[in-house]
């Protein structure tokens, strides 16, 4: 376990120490800033007001955002690293790949969680301060949304740098994929496939497995129960989970889904060769 | 105490490693020499357990691959090219401490015999410091714990003549308990370091010969060169050195490494049409000539 710490406070000196933090930090920081300038706070959708109406229009730019950013930089830095020699080097010292393996895995996850974490609880303390009052419900189920997708990306993410040699490959792998769970949202390809009439239990497995519609879905569960915004789909997900039912889902399946892809990524990176 | 029993590597279908068979026991301290793409840092990789190969690697009887602690706990390893780290000199010493179980008050003082203050340093990226500083850092972390085997790939290539000098004292001090491999291009800048050489050519051995182990590792040479004239370009090669003149650059002394003779010799070569005359004379026998003759 010693190792494992040791390999995850590494990860999280030489991440706070590269440009790539420092933006998404900026990123994620400014977005809050940005809404509050424009006066999200005042605005009104569906009767939300005030830092909820805040959450919900972070947590959807944080959707669109978190997961390319994710991806590309862990990619880039694992697989970066790998390319450069530091891979040769720090392995070369006697520690376990499995600490080595899974602390990097660690030290990222908090490295991309607590900024956009960060961001949205810097909102709150700003908003409590003037006197706006605090959707703790909403605030500490968004909090378990963005952990699961954050950790979903990274276990993708440590997927493709095992899988890959170089840096440019293992980040066309990531836009790939970005691109394609992104292309599968119901705004988009999900919608033209039950216009052009594709099986409905296709188009709903579909929506199922992708963790960005899942993600999507939940974050809209919370200011529409009914799910209206969905449509007809919204009847297969309510009738098979129940409201608590997919909100339990949208936490658990992108935990497991990441947990299951930064495990095959383990054991490919064990079973190859490490620099 | 390191067995390669019929090493073969390939990526994908090109062959790196050709059926490659060593020994290496304590005290051998080896240079592995060849040109680029012979196969050294594979050979390297797969010692380290880095590297999936066809054979068997064994170090004191253990692959390094599965038993990765136990073997590279004795392994201290500088590669030719320092790893592009962020993370703090601080940080990296006590990193690489932790995980050796090692003091690393011991490797800042190795930095520190080498010309590296490392707790100056503590707080400055590892990739900020300069070609020497990342070398003589990376060889106190390797030199500054118990290591019982010493990988290096160019070890002294970056560093000055007084920081290679107070590296082959350390390599001294280690001869006899650890085995030493020591890769490199070209021989001459090895050699004098050596009791072995492994000539690599296209992944295979291609020479294994023993060498005379006379030149002695902590030995210092004293040196005077007599020059026709004074050259500018001559007296910026030889203050390198750390060689001091008394009469305008016609005569130069100064210091010299055992072990770096022949790099020494191959640097004054470059203006063998200035030199008049060469002395080079041990410094403890003229110490000990100078001590009789005193009484």
């Amino acid at each position: 376990m010693k190792h494992l710490w040791l390999t995850a406070y590494t990860d999280i000196i030489e991440s706070l120490r590269a440009k790539w933090f420092f933006v998404y930090s900026l990123v994620f920081g400014g977005l809050v800033v940005l809404l509050f300038a424009f006066g999200v706070t005042e605005s009104r959708i569906m009767g939300f007001t005030g830092l909820s109406r805040l959450m919900v229009t972070y947590i959807q730019l944080a959707m669109a955002i978190l997961p390319v950013f994710v991806l590309i930089t862990t990619v880039r830095s694992v697989a970066g690293d790998r390319e450069a020699g530091v891979f040769e080097y720090l392995l070369s010292l006697p520690i376990g790949l499995g600490a080595w393996y899974w602390g990097k895995l660690l030290g990222r996850f908090l490295v991309v969680f607590l900024p956009v974490f960060g961001a949205m609880a810097v909102a709150v303390i700003w908003g409590v301060s003037k006197g706006a009052e605090v959707p703790w419900q909403l605030f500490i189920y968004y909090t378990g949304l963005l952990m699961a997708l954050a950790w979903c990306f990274l276990g993708i993410g440590m997927l493709l740098s095992s899988m890959t040699r170089s840096a440019d490959v293992a980040q066309g792998a990531a836009f790939v994929i970005w691109l394609t769970v992104l292309l599968f949202l119901d705004l988009i390809l999900l919608g033209v496939m039950l216009r052009e009439q594709f099986a409905g239990e296709a188009v709903v497995a579909i929506a199922l497995a992708n963790p960005m519609q899942v993600f999507r879905t939940a974050t809209m569960m919370l200011f529409d129960q009914q799910l209206v915004l969905l449509g007809p789909t919204a009847y297969v997900i309510l009738d098979h989970f129940g409201q608590a039912g997919y909100m339990a889902y949208a936490m658990l399946y992108p935990v497991t889904l990441g947990s299951l892809c930064a495990g095959v990524g383990y054991w490919w990176f064990k079973r190859g060769d490490l620099p | 105490m390191i067995r390669f029993e019929n090493i073969i590597k390939r990526f994908r279908r090109h062959e790196v490693l050709k059926g490659i068979n060593l020994e290496i026991d304590r005290g051998h301290r080896l240079a592995l020499i060849g040109s680029n793409g012979a196969g050294k840092t594979t050979l390297i990789r797969c010692l380290l357990g880095e590297y999936l190969c066809e054979g068997k690697v064994s170090i004191d009887g253990l692959s390094p691959r599965e038993h990765r602690r136990k073997v590279l706990s004795k392994v201290g390893f500088v590669p030719q090219l320092p790893p592009p780290l962020k993370m703090p000199v601080g940080q990296l010493i006590r990193f690489a401490a932790s995980v050796c179980d090692s003091d690393p008050m011991e490797m800042i003082r190795v930095a520190h015999r080498l010309g590296l203050d490392a707790e100056e340093f503590h707080r400055q990226p590892f990739v900020k410091l300069s070609g020497g500083q990342k070398q003589k850092l990376l060889i106190a972390i390797a030199l500054g714990r118990a290591s019982e085997l010493l990988v290096m790939d160019e070890p002294a290539a970056n560093l000055d003549p007084q920081a290679r000098q107070i590296f082959f004292e350390l390599l001294a001090e280690k001869k006899d308990s650890a085995a030493m491999i020591i890769s490199s291009h070209r021989l001459d800048e090895v050699a004098t370091l050596v009791n072995r050489v492994v000539e690599m050519d296209q992944g295979k051995v291609v020479l294994d010969d023993q060498v005379e182990d006379l030149v002695d590792l902590n030995s210092r040479l004293r040196c005077t060169i007599g020059l026709l004239r004074p050259d500018e370009a001559f007296a910026r090669a030889i203050r390198n050195w750390h060689f001091v003149t008394h009469d305008d650059g016609m005569t130069w002394t100064g210091p010299v490494a055992g072990p770096d003779r022949l790099r020494f010799l191959g640097m004054l070569s470059r203006y063998v049409g200035l030199l008049a005359r060469l002395r080079m004379d041990d410094a403890r026998e003229t110490r000990k000539v100078a001590e009789v003759v005193n009484g």
